[in-house]
């Protein structure tokens, strides 16, 4: 089961490694944490749920980023694809950050964060009308490790059913 | 909730402009002055009388046993042991025998008397200069009995001040947001003391997360976040009547919210679309003003004293760095430029310094500036902490501090800690719960 999910990661990071054209960040890739991070941006899934079978529900940033990751676009292309075939759903966009930061820096850094994911969405067609964005800041982490694995986990943007 | 101070301050004897002793609080004081705080004396029929209403044994120990906590606390002075004392409270109030508080190498000492008079606290005090054998000064105060926490508190102000020559800090109380549960699962609520910890009260239930309350330096109202219905929002609160409203109609997350000096406006963040502005309300006619405007994280803002300037953090260079700019948001000029980033910009009551909270190689500072970004001074290292707040006098910092949890995720906690200026005198401030976001509030008398 574990051996599974190790292995699934590493096809996962591998994939990404394929997809970019120069795979600069291979040797990180090799050292990093259980697999599960790629630079300082998580790539496991051991806290993401599930919209729908094959939409992962979250987006991952790097520290202080809010930049999307390939992997990210991909998601948030499900995400905007099952919106799609949906179209009575509306959602909420929940940002977060991790813990390193003041609180208020963090409040909006949260927000930019599910912007970034709000504006992907609006580009592959779905409408602001049905997008809420909410941050939450570091105030709601997913892991209440002190360590940069956790922290990664906790810096993302969650897709929310809101009704 | 708080009664309009009901106290009636008169001088018994003109205070002598020749300070004999001197506390110099601008440096580090590691010999802080000794002194005895004799107990306040209280005849027996005064006694029982206050031991009917306010069910302690004996109030003019209670009231000493405050102004000896305060002095002790303030790191400048240094309350010495009660059972060497040779005179009687109540004779010592009357003339102190200086060869004896010589003896026990009491620089200063305070004396008192307590009298129960038509349902009120009356209560005296005279601070004594022991090495020239004179009076330094004499009060008394009229007061309701429940007010006798705070005759403490006002009493150390004034000897403070006598001794210092700046004002005190103690007849103040902190606003805070209390902390409970699993760090996943914070519950939040605004809670309200006096500086020393007494008179802790709970203001929200705890059903909504709230966070960042701050003082209107002018009167008892404060300003703070609230999720209220899944809506971040900076709310506007009443601790007397308890009525809170919405401040402002923005149509998305307002955060970051502090009153201007004067207590008449509210400055504050509102984000939308990934950035964040500033902008201000007026709390009389309701204007909202857009104070600056750019495609960067604005926020954290603070006012100068005068009302004249504005210090914020942005991340417009890149990373978040404190600026200072004119209050309409013209002149921006960027003022931190060392190593790290730099947040939570708060200016001083005094105008001559900027607290900020600084994170550097994996470590939170609190640190001081000047206004132009020169002097640069951290006074703590830690783990995590930020979020300082001045006290009135502008001479103590209180802040948060965060602590990091094991590998299972266990040990999180959060408390409020005080230091003073000069790096000196860091303590922990108990609170009933974790605590963090703390706000001093002005004095409360003056």
């Amino acid at each position: 089961m574990r051996l599974n999910k190790i292995l699934k990661n590493t096809l996962l990071v591998l994939t990404a490694c394929l997809v970019l054209s120069a795979c600069a960040t291979k040797k990180e890739v090799a050292t990093d944490i259980q697999g599960q991070m790629q630079g300082d941006v998580y790539t496991g899934t051991d806290t993401v749920e599930y919209l729908a079978d094959g939409v992962p529900d979250r987006v991952f940033f790097a520290t202080n980023e809010s930049i999307l990751t390939t992997a990210s676009r991909e998601t948030l292309r499900a995400q905007a694809a099952w919106l799609r075939k949906n179209p009575s759903i509306n959602v909420v966009l929940e940002g977060h950050a991790d813990e390193r930061g003041t609180r208020e820096y963090n409040l909006a850094l949260g927000e930019r964060r599910a912007n970034a994911a709000k504006d992907y969405l609006m580009t592959y067609g779905i409408s602001s009308d049905r997008i809420t964005v909410l941050s939450y800041g570091k105030e709601r982490p997913v892991d209440s490790g002190s360590n940069p694995l956790a922290w990664s986990k906790n810096r993302r943007s969650v897709t929310v059913k809101a009704n | 909730m708080t009664k309009k101070i009901l106290i009636l301050l008169f001088i018994l004897i003109p205070i002598k402009a020749n300070a004999l002793i001197e506390v110099d609080i601008t440096r580090g004081n590691l010999n802080p002055l000794p002194l005895a705080v004799s107990p306040l004396s209280i005849d027996e029929e005064s006694r029982k009388g206050f031991e009917k209403i306010l069910k302690k044994e004996n109030i003019g120990s209670e009231i000493s046993n405050i102004v000896e906590n305060n002095l002790r606390t303030s790191g400048l002075f240094n309350p010495l042991d009660k059972k060497a004392f040779l005179q009687a409270p109540d004779i010592a109030n009357l003339k102190p025998r200086f060869e004896d508080w010589n003896l026990i190498k009491a620089q200063a000492l305070i004396t008192g008397k307590v009298n129960y008079v038509d349902d009120k606290l009356r209560v005296e005090f005279r601070l004594w200069d022991v090495l020239a054998a004179k009076e330094m000064m004499a009060l008394a105060f009229t007061t309701v009995p429940n007010n006798w926490r705070r005759v403490g508190h006002i009493i150390s102000d004034k000897v403070y001040e006598r001794l210092t020559g700046e004002k005190g800090y103690f007849d103040t109380r902190i606003i805070y947001v209390s902390e409970e549960g699993p760090k996943t699962q914070r519950i939040k609520k605004l809670a309200i003391m006096d500086q020393d910890g007494a008179n802790n009260k709970f203001l929200t239930l705890g059903n909504e997360l709230v966070l960042t309350p701050r003082f209107n330096p002018a009167s008892q109202m404060v300003t703070y976040l609230s999720y209220f219905k899944n809506m971040p929002r900076v709310y506007l609160l009443d601790i007397e009547t308890g009525t809170q409203e919405v401040v402002g109609d923005f149509p998305g997350m307002t955060f970051a919210p502090r009153f201007s000096p004067d207590g008449k406006k509210i400055i504050m963040s509102f984000a939308k679309d990934g950035k964040s502005d500033i902008y201000t309300m007026d709390l009389e006619n309701r204007i909202v003003e857009k104070i600056t405007n750019h495609p960067s994280i604005d926020t954290s803002p603070s006012y100068s004293p005068d009302g004249k300037y504005i210090t914020f953090n942005s991340d417009r260079s890149g990373y978040q760095q404190i600026y200072v700019m004119k209050n309409d948001g013209s002149d921006v000029k960027r003022i931190s430029f060392g190593n790290g980033l730099y947040g939570t910009p708060v200016w001083s009551p005094r105008g001559d310094l900027i607290a900020f909270t600084k994170l550097h190689r994996g470590k939170f500072y609190i640190g001081v500036m000047r206004t132009d970004g020169s002097g640069e001074r951290l006074l703590t290292e830690n783990y995590y902490q930020e979020a300082p707040s001045w006290s009135p006098n502008g001479r103590v910092l209180i802040f948060y501090r965060e602590t990091k949890t094991n590998s299972k995720g266990e040990g999180f906690s959060a408390k409020l800690w005080s230091i003073d200026l000069t790096g000196y005198n860091e303590r922990q401030i108990k609170t009933p719960t974790d605590a963090s976001d703390p706000s001093w509030s002005s004095l409360l008398s003056n």
